[in-house]
This record gives structure tokens, sequence and C-alpha cells, in this order.
């Protein structure tokens, strides 16, 4: 057994986390800082931090991943990191010449207090900072949160640094995105054209962290959100944020600055949620909805009508981010799926709130935890206590999934042993498909290779 | 050094333009950063290896593949051991980003025996206890991951505000030993990421708890009392350690304690009952060899049992320092009978790699280590250079007295360590020693990189991102050798880029069935049909000529 010591007795735990359903801010607000075009991330902190951020988003999206790194030693640490970021950004205009710097803080930077207006303030005026070119930054204190607040920091950032109201709205809707895949902005901005909306996408890493190889290494890929059209997000009439979590304190930031009302829905994951967004976009682009778009959807429901005996009453075991859980959820029980036990390590009453809603009818005996120690240790244990049909969450979750012979879906961040999230979206009514697909697969797939020889079925 | 037959032609005119690399290399840098680089840019001379930068502070801004010191001391020191219970005291990251990304594998040996190898245990500290203290949630955490798991020994880790608030990681350590009792050994490392300039620390530290706290604290001796060795800095990355295990085990040598691939906390206590250190890894580890020969008399020698050749070299070295013919004539069949596969499987791979170049940049000793493998495939290593090596692992262990310690350095604890009062035991005499050496074998000594690279190669001391970005564009080597952050940046540019902190997956490559298992990984990776398919039909000029011929 792989988590051998994990049993079904549960204790009362005040302080220890064991096996976390999430990490660190300063992961999110790097992943975020990539999608606006030009722009290198900057850790202001210890090397450490940088390079292990680096290789967590590396080792899930299969590319590059630059960022670079305050390099905080001891006297750093001692007599604060102002000298370090300075130097820092005169090193990475020359050698790596980005358009955009975008420094986060890390808990070691947070803890000595570094004041990041004032450093980089100072360095624009000593001229370190070239012309045309700008450093931006947020706080983004590891003990605070998760990396799901990190992102919704540094989108936050993007808004104070860059977004800009002129005289004159335009009829463009902004679409603030929360933590999804690449391919999962490539197929929103698909629907977005489907639907000849005039949209702005951000942050956007599609083309970003999803190139293709050309024989040559781009430092600032052709993709992420421009700085023209992060400032015009100002002047925009309207903004849709999509998951409250990573995008409602940014919608919020953007209302207050430059008037731009907003809405926050979930990200487009299952059937409804998409109904929504579609529904959302039509209406605040006043544009009609396409044929072309009803049919995706007709084809999804059609998929999932001709095999909703396989999934009816399955339990489901789910984790990971609030954003992408609470859709997932619904989506679930749109498939008469069970989601018995669901665990996110972000805190946050809206997780709590939506779940009751989405369960307290359909399934009572779910149990749900967020924030604090709501681990996936604790999830495993429920198990122990009584089975699921399927487990969907991030690669850790393999080592449950084969302990305890459950099929398992990969979903979240990072998935770091199999490829292709990054091709095929889990958005949208296409990404619906996917995840139905991806659910039935792994529920017969377990069926075929665990269920008595005279019980294999040659047809559906 | 490369085989005279095996030169790719054009080796000479290569070497000869590196010096102008180097100038071209740091014109991008501000001019401080640039005298700075230029010091950690050399031409290799094995007979008089020049001196390099190294171990020094990264500017700050540069691309750099290093880590920190908590990335040195509980993920590669002190990870891969099984049966003990490593707690992150800090925010949740350090904790989640060092849980199970090293590829370290361990086999218990029964199903009931301790494995936390696949758990992630943290504080996961949050603001308040920032402001207020954070030991009493370490203690409360100590005692839940006693209660869930009974566990023989638990080791706490600081992250960097740990230091910051001035958290005891230490007297919380021994406080809950007394609480808890029963025997539990429970210890603290000062492993805070600003530690130090790079992972190097973090080894240091872990070495120095390794010593303080476990070596030595079981004399029991197990197993046979012939040939009795343990092997250093060896982490069972894709199963090395179980490779090396058979191995050894084949040769009838008695593999005490291996640290710590494939390790239990048990043979690190009775790691001292060993009559023979073996240090690979000399970065991470040679501190503990150190001290194990000064408090127990057992001498050391650097192996490198990477590639076939290097493998048999250590196992006759073994041979040599027990000299006992038997053993001399086990290990000599035994390499005899390993080396029939090898061979094979070398002229296999030989076809498509004889000719071919490469370039290392990784870790502190696989740069140097690896260049063994591909000496064995006739490939040219053209530029190499450590992660976080030191000057030693560059010139040799003559330079140690003439290292400058600077302020990084000094913030380090250096443990005195003297002779065990009851347990010294000086494994070889003098004499003995002597004449070892006079039949040319060495102790307490590693000669480094440079004593391996061809006369004018390029050594660089951690690589940054816009290095490696320019030998890739002048010198096109035909494998790069890099870790998860530079692979895709190189593999963007056509060339195959081989890991060799995680081996993609791979291995294990050391021994001799991991030997086979590189020859095979790289003839793949070098004679991959894909690379050939990059640019699509219509984008070559003959498809243009022949469209506007049409």
């Amino acid at each position: 057994m792989l988590l051998r010591h994990t049993s079904d007795k549960e204790i009362e735990r005040k302080a220890l986390t064991i096996n976390p359903a999430k990490t660190c801010q300063p992961i999110g607000a790097m992943y975020a800082a990539l999608g606006i075009h030009g722009c290198l991330p900057h850790s202001h902190g210890s090397q450490g931090c940088c390079s292990y951020h680096r290789s967590a988003l590396t080792r899930h999206f299969k590319e590059p991943v630059m960022a670079s790194t305050s390099s905080f030693s001891e006297g750093s640490s001692v007599f604060g990191g102002s000298a370090n970021l300075t130097a820092a950004i005169e090193t990475i205009f020359s050698v790596y010449s980005p358009d955009i710097v975008a420094v986060h803080t890390t808990c070691l930077s947070e803890t000595i207090g570094d004041d990041l207006t004032q450093i980089v303030s100072k360095a624009k005026e000593e001229g370190k900072i070239p012309d045309g070119k700008t450093v931006i930054f947020c706080n983004t204190p590891s003990y605070v949160g998760t990396h799901i607040t990190g992102y919704s920091n540094q989108l936050s950032a993007f808004i104070k640094f860059f977004s800009t109201a002129t005289p004159k709205k335009k009829n463009v809707v902004n679409l603030a995105a929360g933590w999804m895949e690449p391919s999962d902005m490539r197929e929103i901005k698909r629907l977005a054209a489907t639907m000849e909306a005039r949209t702005i996408l951000f942050p956007d890493m599609s083309d970003v962290l999803d190139c293709p190889l050309t024989g040559k290494f781009v430092m600032y890929p052709p993709g992420g959100t421009s700085l023209a059209d992060m400032t015009a997000t100002g002047d925009s009439k309207f903004t849709i944020g999509l998951g409250a979590y990573a995008t409602e304190d940014a919608c919020v930031k953007l209302e207050n600055k430059c008037k731009v009302r907003f809405e926050v829905i979930e990200i487009p994951i299952g059937l409804k949620a998409t109904d929504r967004f579609i529904v959302a976009l039509s209406r605040h682009a006043n544009l009609p909805i396409p044929d072309d778009i009803t049919e995706e959807r007709g084809r999804l429901v059609d998929l999932i009508a001709d095999n909703s005996k396989y999934f009816y009453g399955k339990r489901v075991a789910l984790f990971g981010d609030p954003d992408t859980l609470i859709p997932l959820t619904e989506f679930l029980l749109t498939l008469d799926m069970k989601p018995v036990y669901i665990v996110t390590g972000t805190p946050g009453k809206h997780f709590d709130e939506s779940m009751k809603d989405l369960l307290n009818e359909k399934v009572p005996e779910a149990k749900f935890m967020s924030g604090e120690r709501a681990d996936m240790f604790r999830m495993h244990q429920w198990i122990k206590q009584e089975p699921v049909d399927l487990l969907i969450g991030n690669t850790y979750g393999k080592y449950i999934a084969r302990d305890e012979n459950i099929p398992f879906v990969r979903l979240g961040f990072p998935i770091t042993d199999r490829p292709g999230h990054n091709f095929f979206p889990n958005v949208g009514y296409t990404g619906a498909t996917n995840l139905t697909l991806k659910i039935l697969h792994g529920l017969l797939e377990h069926k075929d290779r665990t269920c008595p020889e005279e019980k294999v079925e040659f047809q559906m | 050094m490369i085989d005279e037959k095996d030169k790719v032609r054009s080796t000479e005119e290569v070497i000869s333009t590196l010096k102008i690399f180097r100038d071209e290399v740091v014109k991008k840098y501000p001019k401080k950063v640039a005298r700075k680089r230029a010091k950690a840019i050399v031409q290799s001379d094995a007979g008089a290896p020049p001196e390099i930068q190294a171990n020094v502070r990264t500017v700050p801004g540069i691309i750099t593949q290093r880590g920190c010191t908590y990335a040195g001391c509980k993920g590669v020191v002190l990870g891969p051991t099984r049966d003990i219970i490593n707690i992150t005291h800090g925010p949740i990251g350090c904790g989640f980003y060092s849980w199970l990304t090293r590829r370290n594998q361990t086999k218990p040996e029964a199903p009931e025996d301790p494995n936390f190898i696949t758990y992630c245990f943290s504080t996961d500290m949050q603001d308040s206890n920032i402001v207020f203290g954070g030991e009493e949630k370490l203690k409360q955490a100590i005692r839940e991951a006693y209660e869930l798991f009974h566990p023989k020994t638990i080791a706490i880790f600081s992250t960097c505000p740990v230091g910051l608030i001035g958290d005891d990681v230490h007297r919380v350590a021994r406080h809950m030993k007394e609480e808890l009792g029963g025997g539990i050994n429970i210890f603290g490392f000062s492993c805070e990421g600003y530690r130090g300039v790079s992972q190097s620390a973090g080894h240091h530290i872990a070495n120095n708890g390794l010593f303080k706290n476990l070596i030595g604290r079981d004399d029991t001796v197990r197993g046979s009392l012939k040939y009795r060795v343990n092997l250093l800095g060896e982490y069972n990355i894709g199963g090395d350690a179980f490779e090396l295990e058979r191995v050894f085990e084949k040769c009838g040598i008695n593999l005490i304690a291996t640290f710590s691939g494939n390790s239990t906390i048990q043979k690190f206590e009775n790691a001292h009952t060993a009559d023979l250190n073996m240090v690979m890894c000399h970065r991470s580890i040679n501190y503990v060899a150190e001290m194990m020969e000064t408090a127990f008399g057992i001498p050391w020698i650097k192996v490198q049992p990477i590639g076939a050749a290097s493998t048999a070299k250590m196992l006759r070295k073994i041979a040599q320092y027990f000299g006992d013919p038997e053993l001399v004539d086990r290990v000599e069949k035994v390499i005899e009978e390993e080396m029939l596969a090898v061979k094979e499987a070398a002229e296999q791979a030989r076809k498509r790699t004889v000719g071919k170049t490469v370039m290392l940049f990784v870790g502190g000793s696989r740069a140097h280590h690896y260049q063994d493998l591909f000496e064995e495939l006739g490939m040219t290593t053209l530029a190499a250079g450590y992660e976080f090596g030191h000057r030693d692992d560059y010139e040799g262990r003559r330079v140690i007295p003439t290292i400058q310690i600077d302020a990084d350095s000094r913030n380090i604890e250096e443990i005195s360590v003297s002779k065990d009062e009851t347990r010294y035991n000086p494994r070889k005499t003098e004499e003995e020693l002597k004449a070892l050496e006079q039949q040319g074998m060495e102790f307490n000594e590693y000669h480094g990189l440079m004593t391996q690279m061809e006369k004018g190669a390029l050594v660089i001391d951690d690589l940054s991102h816009h290095e490696m970005d320019k030998l890739i564009e002048f010198y096109h080597p035909d494998v790069f050798c890099a870790g998860i952050k530079e692979k895709f940046c190189v593999q963007k540019m056509g060339i195959p880029l081989k890991q060799l902190h995680n081996y993609d997956a791979g291995g294990p490559y050391a021994g001799f069935q991991g030997a086979i298992n590189f020859y095979r990984d790289i003839e793949m990776i070098v004679g991959a049909s894909i690379w050939k398919e990059i640019k699509a039909p219509w984008e070559s000029e003959e498809y243009v000529e022949a469209t506007f011929a049409f």
C-alpha cells in the first residue's frame, strides 16, 4: 500500500496538515503573471521559492516557465531585500528585456516587511526601469490563503497598475479568467468568437503555456493579454468574473477604479455552468446565441442521456480548488452522480455555502470541508470509512486511487504524470464532453478489468 | 576522458571558439554582473585546473537553476528515508513542493513496515503563527503525528519565516521528545531557505544533523562481519540504489547503510559499524564521511558508480581495500559477467551516439559522473558545470585550504567532532593505508570535474538561462543535460534534454544495469525521429521554390 498508514480513524487535528489540497500564494501570482504578454514574473524572496514554483508549473504544463528571483541571502533577511530587488530590476531589464516585471512577495519578504511601493518607486527614480517598461507588484504572503489567493492578488494588481478609464466606454466585455488551463482559455475565446462578442480575456495563458515546437525558444511567447488590452479593460462596459475565489477581488477593484460593472459566475465547467456563462455573455455583449452553440450543447446532452445509467448514483470524492469544485459538483449532480466527499485547502465561506445549496437535498450524506486541515489525508480517511466509485483531483490522487482500487480522473493542479491538459479543455460544452468521456472511460475501464469474466460486456 | 578514436573531428575547432564565447556571453550583463559572471566561466585544463568562482551568491534577477537550503536539507538528504516523519514547519508551500517530486524510490521489506515517503506533513503556518510565534502549533503537530502514526523518529525542517520570527525548533524537539517519551527520537534542522547561497548549505546542515542525531546510536553488529561498507551520497532516484544493492550483494559486499537512498533510520544508526565509507556525491555528503573518519576511524574513498567502467573500478577499489583474494576473485567474476550485457548494449547504442556532443549542467556531482557514461557512448562533453558545487568539486580537494570562507558559508554551523572515546577504531593502520596508497588507492581525495574534461572545454558554475541560451546558439550540442526548469526551453530549440535530476521517469542509471538503461535512453533521444519533423514541408525552401515553379 502506498498510503499504508492512513486508517479510517479520524482524530481531532488542530495543527498538522497531511497531504494538502492546496499550495502557497506566490505560485498563483507567478502563474497569473505568465498570462500577460511580455511579462516576467519575479519572486521577491529566497531562490528556492522561484525554483519550486517554476518546477511545479513546468511539471504540469510541460512548457518553459520563465521567472526570476531576488535570491535573498541571510544578510538580506536581516537588512531587508531592497538592495536585492533593485539589483534584480537592473539585471532583468538588461539581460532578459521584458516589457513588464511582475514582482510578488513571499513569506520571507513579507515577514521582514519589505515595502515594495517604496523600493520600486526608488528604482524608478534612479532610472533602473527603462522608459516604456513597467514594474508592477503585489503582496502574496504564503501564510495567508493559498495559491488561489495569490492568483487573485496578481489579477488585482493588473487592475491596479494597468486598467484605465477614458471618457469613452467601449462595447467590450471583460472576461476575468479564474485558475484554469490554457486549453480552457482557448475554448472560452472560441465560444466568444462564435458568438461574435468583443471580449478581453485576462489573464490569458493560451499561446504562452501551450506553444508549438519551432526550433526556437521564445522568452515571451506570442500569447498573453496585451498591455493595450489590459489597459483597455477600464473602458469595457462590463466584466464577467469566472470563479469567485480567483476573480471577484479584481472585478470589484475594476469597478471601483473604472466604473465597470461586473458579475461573478462559476468557471464554466459542466452543462449548467456553461449555460450560465453563455447567457451572461449573450446578455452583456447584447448578442443572440448562435445555433452552433445550441447544437454543441445538444450533442453534450445527447451523450449524457445515452449513458446516464453508468453515472446514476455513483459515489464520487473530489478535491482541488473551490472555483473548480463548485461547478464540478454541480455537473456531477447533472450526471446523477453523488459527490459525497469534497475538500479544498482554500478557505472561504462561498465554498461551504455553495456546497450546502447544491448538496443539502440531493446528497444529504455528503461531507465537505475547506481551509486549514481540509486535506487529502482526511478525504482518504472518509473513503476508508465508506468507499467511493470514483476519485477526481490532481496527480496526488493516484496514490489513493491505487490503494483503494477506484477509478481516477485527473483534474486540477498539478497534473504531473499525464500530458494533454493543455490540449483538451474542461470548460464549455466541449470541456463538459471531455469530462463526461473521461469519467465514463474511467468507470468502464475499471469495470472491464475487475468484474467477473462472465460479466465482461462486448457492447454498451 | 573520451577515447581518442571517438573524438569528434571538429573538437579542436569548437574549443578554439570557446574563449570568444565567454566574452560574447557576458556582454549583455550590467558591468558589475559581467565581471562577476566572467569568473565563473573558465576553460578546463586537466593538467592544471584553473581557478573557478563557485559557491557564491547568485546575482539577483539572474534566472538561475538553484534552489534553497531547505530543498538541500529536507528534499535531498533526509527526503529519501522512509521510516521518518518529516514535518515542514512553515507555510504550506515548502512541504507541498518537496512532496514526491524527487523520485526517491523506496522498498519497505514487509507490508507493515513504515513508509512515510508518500506523505506530506506541514504545520501550515498562518498569519497568526507568524505574529504570535509557531512553537505551540509545532508541538501540537508533533503530538498529532505521534497519535496518528506512532513513528520512531520525527524531524522538523525550518522554512524562511521560522528563523525570522525566532521559533526554536531544537527546543521544541527536545521538549516533545521528553513529553512523548518511549524512546522516540525528535530533532530539528535550521535549514531556512535564505541560509547559504544554494541547496549546498542545506546538505551541510543535514549532514550535521545526521551525525549529531542518528549515526552511532546503535552498536549492534548486523549481518556478516566481512566487507562492511557504507555508500554516501546516493539517493535512489529512479532506483539507482536498488541496482547498486544488487551489485554489492552479488559480490558479497555487505552494504550497511546508504545515505540515503532506500534507507531506514536503523541503518543510519548502525552505519558506524562499517569498515569503509564510499562517497558518491561528494558535494552533498563529504561532511559525514569526514566526521565518521574522525569519530570512528572509518576511512573514506571517492567512488562514482555511474558508468559501467566506473562501477567496475569502484568494485575493484573495495576488493583492494579489504585485500581478500576471495573478494578480489568474486568481484572480477561479477564484472566479467555483467560486462557481457553492457558491451552488447554499448555496441548497439554507439552506432548512433559516437561523435555526438553533450553539455551537462546539473547538481553537485552529476555533471561530472555522467561524463563517464557519455564517454562510454563515444560522446564528447563540450561544456559542463554544477548548480551548487564548490571549488573543490571542480578543481579537486587540494584547493580546500585556499578557499576563502565568506559570510554565507560562515553562517552554517561547523560542528566539532573528536575521536569517540570507546568506539574509535582505526580500520587500517597507518602502514596499511600507506601500502594501499602505494598500490594506487586514494583516501580522502576527490580530483573534481575538471580533471576529466578535455583541455579547453567550457566549465561554467551556476549557469544562467541567458548563458544556456547562448551555449546552445553557439554550439548546438546533440544532447543537453539539466533539470525540469530547463527541459522545455532547450527542447523548444530542437535539442533533446535529458534530465539528470529525475531522469525523465527513467533509470536506474547507476551500476551495470543502469549503464545499459542509459545507453538505450540516449540512443533513443539522439535518434528520435520527431526532431527531423520540426519544420512543416511547406516551410522548407525547396517547397517554396517548387510552388513558385508550379
